[in-house]
């Protein structure tokens, strides 16, 4: 038994530390390989594994989009108050950390910035964020959020791999910093069989560092999906919650339904 | 069997007796009430042997009417126009009081409808129950899945998102290959030179009030079809060839209460399915609702992948198969066509797979994989080896019709009995 | 029972079919009742209504006394309107002439059941709308003009039928319309903001 016991212990630590050798690498230990917290090889299989139901995180959110996000970002389908309630934030503090001055509460969460300059100095202006949960993904927008990384061939400075060429400046590269993305090149083999390099992402490597460790950043990016993504559709809650009832009471229905049929089907012969 | 007199007037009786006195005779003096009862429900036999296959007709009847109530109230808040129609389903999905469950049950009631309409299609497949005498029934079914696939396109652009723009650009271009009329055609349904406002406020028009119209019409006409020649089963035997002496079907029990009961259980399972989608994946993953429908539409950028809703592309499938894009869509109207001839192209003496030989059940089976298959391929971009596949598939798909007077001829079937075989239901 | 040889109900247990019927009929009638609800609430105003029928404030500094002006609330006319001293007076005067002085029968808010109909004598507010059939009612503050007559003492008149009622809206006999002009909720902030639609008591309340 002892003997099984000790080699189990060195398995486990083992695994333990081939899971964690990225960590290694880089300054911050701690942050799960899950959620892409090093390296960043393989960042197009970060989740963002927000839950809904987590309404502090709903909260953080809200603020972190109010703080961050809608000096260029509307949600023109969302109310302040609809926030309020489903949040279950209190009028005072809708009022003071949510409520941009001027507006009143049962107002549509517009951005001030104007769609004719924004898309001079953008290009393009910047889109509303209602939906982008529903037609995106929190995957992709979780994933947008952790892939700037500086490029001194754009305007802005920085680009992204989950949207290559964006015209969205690093807005969170002081909780972030600034990262540098680590490119190699491969040898691929193309249509009719010639053989090409291409250039692949290998690995991030930090700049400048941030106001907020590696961890701490995931968590305000996951806060801020989640949020995005009850945004889209704030009666996802609610939703669920229903159908449980509703198909349970179907449930009853249709075994009464079952059993009068068999009842009556005795006659048949 | 001796009928005790305390039975008359009952449900099993076949007798039916006008009360006195009462509301129900005041209705009887003036409307052909108890007639109706007798003729369609009580006194109507269907085959005894139905099987799960035969729960689609009526699934299909409840879906309708799930469709009509929750279109008509989607209609009291949507606002056509290409200015307003996103906007209005936002508006009903937030601020609608339960918008957002009428919406979900529309849009799963779609889906819905086709999964239902396709198995009962099968059914038909199964067990020849297009073939003589219910060719016109088949016929009228056959219209009626051709105006519920109209019915779904001109549905789907309505919400005026990035996919509904898109898939009604690609969907009303096919017409353009129509030799001479082609061009004009399509200018003349889209109703301006670009799928525009005009477009969407024709088909909102078109969905709410012409199709439905005719959805109706067209299922009644299913309907006294269907009771003019009584209903197949999955003998594939006549039952109306051998009559008790009360001049019902020996092989054939009342409607009402039988099937009544029997197709409420049916429409209960189908219903808690159905509410499983509607409060817990209503999108799907995309397949019902489809992701690029949440950006408004936009003229200046096409979605990655273009493709119609999954109940449309099998055919779609066929349509990119073919290099050239006239033949395709020329393949493509053919591929739902050739379903109009099954009556005329099924040689085989028997109408039930369960006789036939193992060319027609081989064909059969080739053919519902082709249609799934080429479904998964329509969905997936035409790259690499799905082109190939399709292209495979395809043939397969046209081979089941084409070779069907020759197999189904040429094959040893097996006897067909005289009597349906049934087990009693437990 | 049918001979087709196929039906035999004998040996049917009548009683257990009629109880399973009930059953399975009772909790179809329940389910459909729990279907219709969705369908009429989504009839109910939604969240856009009930967002542009929020309150709606007035700055009264800007009004003079004995003048009147009209603000939206709800989608109907809300008139607000600065009495003078002498308005108020002639209040107590014309009650004989009125059919429901006590406004017992008509709506207000409790804090309006008295003879002012307000909650400060010198601020007047009342849904502008004929309580006969809808019209607009005007202002006649003037008393004893020569149209009104020598002994009206100032109030409103309603052009469609010639309903007429004093400067608290309560309605003179002799008017087609029987029940005094209705006053919404309505409270002070600061004394100088009338806020119409909110009571006293539900500050706080978006």
């Amino acid at each position: 038994m002892r003997t099984h016991s000790r080699a189990l212990a060195v398995v486990v630590m083992l695994s333990a530390a081939l899971a964690g050798a990225p960590s290694w690498a880089a300054d911050e230990p701690g942050a799960e390989a899950g959620h892409g917290g090093h390296g960043g090889g393989g960042w197009q299989s970060w989740r963002a594994e927000n839950e809904v139901s987590n309404r502090a995180s709903l909260q953080r959110g809200a603020r972190n989009f109010m703080a961050y996000c809608q000096g260029c970002h509307s949600l023109k389908y969302v109310r302040y108050s609809r926030l309020g309630e489903d949040l279950g934030i209190p009028q005072e503090q809708l009022d003071q950390f949510l409520l941009p001055p001027g507006a009143k509460p049962a107002d549509y969460i517009l951005t001030t910035m104007p769609y004719a300059d924004a898309e001079t100095w953008f290009g393009k202006a910047p889109p509303d964020l209602s939906l982008i949960a529903r037609s995106r993904g929190v995957d992709y927008v979780y994933q947008f959020l952790k892939t700037f990384y500086a490029d001194p061939a754009k305007p802005t400075g920085v680009n992204n791999l989950r949207l290559e060429g964006t015209a969205m400046p690093h807005v969170l590269s002081e909780l972030q910093g600034v990262q540098q993305a680590v490119f190699k090149t491969v040898e691929t083999h193309g249509e009719g069989g010639q053989a090409q390099s291409a250039r692949v992402f290998e690995k991030f490597e930090p700049l400048v560092p941030g106001r907020l460790s590696e961890a701490e950043y995931d968590a305000f990016v996951r806060d801020t999906v989640n949020f995005l993504d009850y945004v889209g559709e704030p009666t996802q809650l609610k939703r669920k919650a229903l159908g449980i009832w509703v198909v349970l009471f179907l449930g009853v229905f249709t075994w009464l339904a079952y059993l009068l049929k068999k009842e009556y089907w005795k006659d048949v012969h | 069997m001796a009928q005790p007199a305390s039975k008359v007037g009952t449900p099993n009786s076949g007798v039916a007796v006008a009360p006195k006195k009462g509301l129900r005779a005041w209705f009887q003096k003036r409307l052909p009430v108890d007639e109706f009862v007798e003729d369609q429900l009580t006194g109507y036999y269907a085959p005894k042997n139905f099987n799960f296959w035969y729960y689609f007709g009526v699934l299909s009847l409840v879906v309708l009417v799930l469709q009509l109530v929750t279109g008509i109230f989607l209609t009291m808040f949507y606002k056509v126009g290409e200015a307003t129609a996103f906007d209005s389903v936002e508006f009903i999905m937030r601020e609608v009081e339960w918008g957002w469950l009428i919406r979900y049950l529309h849009s799963t009631g779609a889906s819905a409808f086709f999964v239902v309409v396709y198995l009962h299609m099968f059914r038909a497949l199964l067990y020849g129950s297009y073939k003589a005498p219910r060719e016109l029934l088949w016929l009228f079914g056959m219209a009626i899945y051709l105006a519920l696939m109209a019915e779904a396109f001109m549905g789907y652009v309505l919400p005026w998102g990035n996919m509904s723009f898109w898939g009604a650009q690609v969907i009303v271009n096919l017409f353009g290959t129509i030799p001479a009329i082609g061009p004009g055609l399509v200018e003349w349904i889209r109703g301006d030179y670009g799928i525009a406002d005009a477009t969407l406020n024709r088909f909102f028009a078109l969905h709410v009030v012409a199709i439905p119209l005719a959805l109706l019409l067209l299922v009644t006409l299913h309907l006294v079809a269907l009771r003019r020649v009584g209903s197949s089963n999955p003998d594939g035997i006549e039952i109306k060839e051998k009559l008790a002496a009360n001049g019902k079907p020996v092989d054939g029990i009342p409607f009402h209460p039988y099937y009544t009961l029997k197709d409420l259980v049916g429409v209960g399972v189908f219903f808690i399915l159905f509410s499983i989608i509607v409060f817990f994946v209503p999108t799907l993953g995309g397949l019902f609702l489809e992701a690029p429908n949440f950006e408004p539409a936009n003229p200046l950028s096409t979605p990655e992948h273009i493709a119609p809703v999954w109940y449309f592309t099998p055919y779609y499938a066929i349509l990119r198969a073919v290099p050239d894009q006239q033949l395709g869509a020329l393949l493509m109207f053919a591929s739902v066509a050739l379903f109009l001839f099954l009556p005329w192209l099924d040689r085989s003496p028997v109408k039930s797979m369960r006789y036939r030989g193992w060319m027609s059940r081989t064909a059969l089976a080739v053919f519902t994989v082709s249609f799934i298959v080429l479904m998964y391929l329509g969905l997936q971009p035409a790259e690499g080896l799905y082109v190939l596949l399709a292209r495979i598939f395809t043939v397969l798909y046209f081979a089941f019709f084409l070779l069907m007077p020759i197999y189904t001829r040429i094959e040893r079937v097996k006897p067909v009995p005289e009597r349906v075989t049934y087990h009693a239901h437990a | 029972m049918a001979d087709n040889g196929v039906i035999t109900d004998d040996g049917v247990d009548t009683s257990r079919r009629k109880f399973l019927t009930t059953a399975t009929v009772a909790t179809g009638v329940v389910g459909t009742a729990f279907v219709l609800v969705p369908f009429i609430q989504s009839w109910k105003p939604s969240e856009r209504a009930r967002a542009l029928g929020a309150p709606t404030e007035l700055d009264l500094t800007k009004l003079e006394p004995g003048q009147m002006t009209i603000v939206t609330w709800r989608k109907q006319q809300i008139y607000v309107v600065k009495r003078t001293p002498e308005m108020v007076a002639s209040l107590a005067t014309d009650e004989a002439r009125l059919k429901d002085p006590k406004s017992e029968k008509s709506e207000q808010p409790e804090y309006a059941k008295n003879e002012q109909r307000s909650v400060r004598p010198d601020v007047l507010v009342l849904i502008g709308v004929c309580t006969h059939l809808g019209c607009l009612p005007k202002s006649r503050f003037e008393p004893g003009t020569a149209d009104m007559g020598t002994d009206w003492p100032g109030g409103f008149f309603c052009p469609c039928h010639g309903s007429k009622f004093d400067l608290a809206g309560r309605v003179f006999e002799g008017s087609p319309a029987s029940v005094n002009l209705r006053v919404p909720p309505y409270s002070f902030e600061q004394d100088s903001k009338l806020v119409v639609g909110v009571d006293a008591s539900e500050k706080g309340a978006a």
